[in-house]
């Protein structure tokens, strides 16, 4: 127990209810579970059937994203003339089981609603050293602020809302040290891009990862969320950063966070949360984030990424490698950079937070994007929507030919009728080019807000950085 | 109650495909659903059907050899992606019962093991063989966590043991959970540092 610790392991030991043994797993318990629509309603039907209540509805937070309209809408049957009968009942049943079930609700009126992995941060409930839990795999994002934070299917859903505790194994560990200063026009999107390029699809399974290192501790929250966000795109279980001033700073008067004295004790119960000078870690990988450049994807997985000025490889006459290419209408031995874009894609829990809205429009600010492109610009939470708006990144968006919408998750995988159309092809801010995510026979190129901008603006995928220095 | 799963004797069908995604196992747009039932025809939805329904006859599930095979054998890294249960979901009601790779996602594996769909790991070469051989029959011994092929060779393959005894004997682990309510209520009197 003395022995060195693990940012992972200090916050799964404080978590630990009934310790593993070879014969069962730990029974770990959960600070906050956030649910949405879409993996939440199979639970709620288990627990009425076995007459369960929620154990915890204060460690519980609900809203609703993935299948909500981005375009305004009133009522639940102005949704369904949006986003289709299915949908609208999907989004109608979370209020019905929130309101039997006691659960507070950021519902599709409420002007706290968003992303799931944005709003938590936002409100304040994501804090460092918390479990939380989600029916969604990106709950990694939260990992960003030195949580333990993770993905479950609708059964555990189930679990955590009957007992607020989940059955786990350990995790192993991975270290991933990135050092120096990423270069203008390179961002953290690019970095988490690098990174799953280098270890895989798959590096991180089993494992959760710790990013650590000194371009880590130079970022921004919003950049680390983008990190930890992608962690399950190299296969992790989470993603964790540990807390500092940057998290503090961030965390200081937002409105679900300690007060008073509350925050100066959980301040200096959060200092303590980093993995100590010499815990061992099971494995471990570094990466140069200066010799970093814009980065995009070429195929139907997140590791299959390129610098923006590389040639897209040939796969060695891999099956596999070979249908990817002919799915994204792509050869080898070329650059991206002459690719025609139809959909330009910012927004996602990946990057459609206020800073990312910004260094998109920092590219675009008074030019025009490209004929024939169509440039969809969807803010995280309806509270990014509305800082944005205070500082006019609207209004750049929609001069240079840009829609600008309602948050939610949208076009990241296209369940609310806001999908790319077969064939064309995507430059999108968000986290999976799996094939189809972004609707039937869609072509998705993963990149940064300011590679996605740039693109716009090119109207064929484009390296960011001359449109920044051009720029300002 | 889960059915207890404790043996599974079928043919397989083969996808060589790596990194098989959530989204191919069941599209986004299949997911609006409020029940668990009935997903399987949207199962491998756009790799079965092209944009106007109409099947793809090379795709392997759509073949006469697929007819009532039970075991889906997949390239490495299958089901990454998402967390939705959907997909195990699908798989069961379309007929599956255990999926093969030499390796499975984290989440996916956990979804499919709390389902009854058994997920087995192999090493390359098993792998290799058995994509080799489509077709062929297997039966697995969830007891005693082996594969065995039709030659009479015994695969050993590594599964968790509260899994497995969950598996082999259809237990609920939310029952397993609320067994331990005086323990959680402790823990949550106890806890020095409450968030
Ligand atoms: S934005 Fe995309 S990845 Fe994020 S929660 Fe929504 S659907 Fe999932």
């Amino acid at each position: 127990m003395a022995s060195a610790q693990t940012l992972f392991e200090k916050v799964w030991n404080e978590h630990v209810v009934v310790a593993e043994t070879a014969d069962t797993p730990a029974i770990l318990y959960i600070d906050l579970h956030l649910i949405h629509e879409v993996t939440t309603p199979q639970a709620f039907n288990v627990l009425r059937e076995k007459g369960l209540h929620v154990r915890r509805p204060d460690l519980t937070l609900a809203t609703m994203d993935h299948s909500t309209p981005t375009t305004p809408v009133t009522s639940f049957k102005d949704m369904a003339v949006v986003v289709g009968e299915n949908a609208a009942r999907q989004v109608r049943r979370m209020q019905e089981n929130c309101d039997a079930f006691g659960l507070e609700l950021l519902g599709f009126d409420s002007d706290q609603r968003g992303i799931v992995h944005v709003i938590g941060p936002e409100q304040g409930a994501t804090q460092p050293g918390k479990t939380i839990v989600c029916g969604d795999s990106h709950t990694s994002t939260h990992g960003a602020f030195g949580a333990l934070a993770f993905g479950i299917g609708t059964t555990e859903v189930g679990h955590v809302l009957a007992t607020q505790c989940l059955l786990q194994r350990k995790a192993r560990t991975l270290a991933l040290n990135i050092d120096g200063d990423l270069p203008t026009g390179v961002s953290s999107k690019d970095l988490i891009l690098a990174i799953i390029g280098q270890i895989g699809v798959d590096g991180g399974t089993g494992h959760v990862i710790e990013y650590r290192g000194s371009a880590i501790s130079a970022m921004d929250m919003d950049s680390r969320m983008t990190v930890c966000n992608m962690s399950i795109e190299a296969g992790a279980r989470a993603g964790m950063i540990a807390p500092d001033d940057h998290t503090f700073e961030y965390l200081a008067g937002r409105p679900r966070v300690p007060q008073g004295t509350d925050w100066e004790r959980a301040v200096a119960h959060w200092r303590t949360l980093k993995s100590d000078a010499d815990a061992v870690f099971d494995k471990s990988v570094s990466i140069a984030a200066d010799k970093l450049q814009p980065m995009v994807t070429f195929g139907t997985n997140p590791g299959m990424v390129i610098g923006v000025n590389d040639p897209v490889p040939d796969g060695g006459g891999d099956p596999s490698f070979r249908k990817a290419l002919d799915y994204m209408q792509i050869s080898a031995g070329k650059p991206l950079t002459n690719t025609e874009v139809d959909v330009v894609f910012v927004g996602s829990c990946t990057n459609s937070r206020l800073s990312d809205l910004q260094q998109a429009a920092a590219v675009v600010k008074g030019k025009k994007i490209a004929a024939g492109v169509r440039m969809l610009v969807v803010p995280g939470s309806q509270q990014i929507k509305k800082d944005a708006e205070a500082i006019g990144l609207d209004r750049v968006f929609t001069a240079a030919g840009a829609e600008w919408r309602e948050s939610g998750c949208s076009m990241c995988l296209g369940m609310n009728g806001d999908t790319v159309n077969s064939g064309q092809l995507s430059v999108s801010t968000s986290n999976r080019n799996f094939e189809g995510r972004q609707g039937i026979g869609a072509r998705t190129i993963l990149a940064s807000p300011m590679t996605a901008a740039a693109s716009a603006l090119a109207g064929r995928v484009a390296d960011p950085r001359p449109f920044i220095s051009q720029g300002e | 109650m889960m059915k207890p799963v404790t043996r599974i004797q079928s043919r397989t069908v083969v996808l060589p495909t790596t990194d098989i995604d959530t989204d191919q196992l069941i599209p986004a747009r299949f997911l609006t659903t409020t029940s668990r039932e009935g997903l399987g025809q949207f199962l491998f939805h756009d790799l079965r059907f092209d944009a106007n329904g109409n099947a793809d006859p090379d795709f392997a599930l759509n073949q006469p050899a697929a007819d009532g095979c039970g075991i889906l054998v997949a390239g490495n890294n299958l089901g990454c992606g998402s967390s939705r249960e959907h997909a195990p979901w699908a798989l069961l009601d379309y007929g599956f019962k255990a999926v093969i790779s030499t390796e499975i996602a984290d989440i996916f594996r956990n979804n499919s093991l709390k389902n009854g769909l058994l997920p087995v790991v192999v090493d390359a070469d098993t792998l290799q063989y058995l994509m080799q051989n489509p077709g062929i029959s297997l039966d697995i011994d969830v007891t005693q966590a082996t594969l065995a092929l039709p030659d009479g060779k015994t695969i050993e393959f590594p599964i968790d043991g509260f899994a497995r005894h969950c598996l082999t004997e259809g237990l609920d682990q939310l029952g397993y959970l609320l067994q331990h309510e005086t323990r959680i209520s402790s823990f949550e009197e106890a806890r020095q540092w409450k968030p």
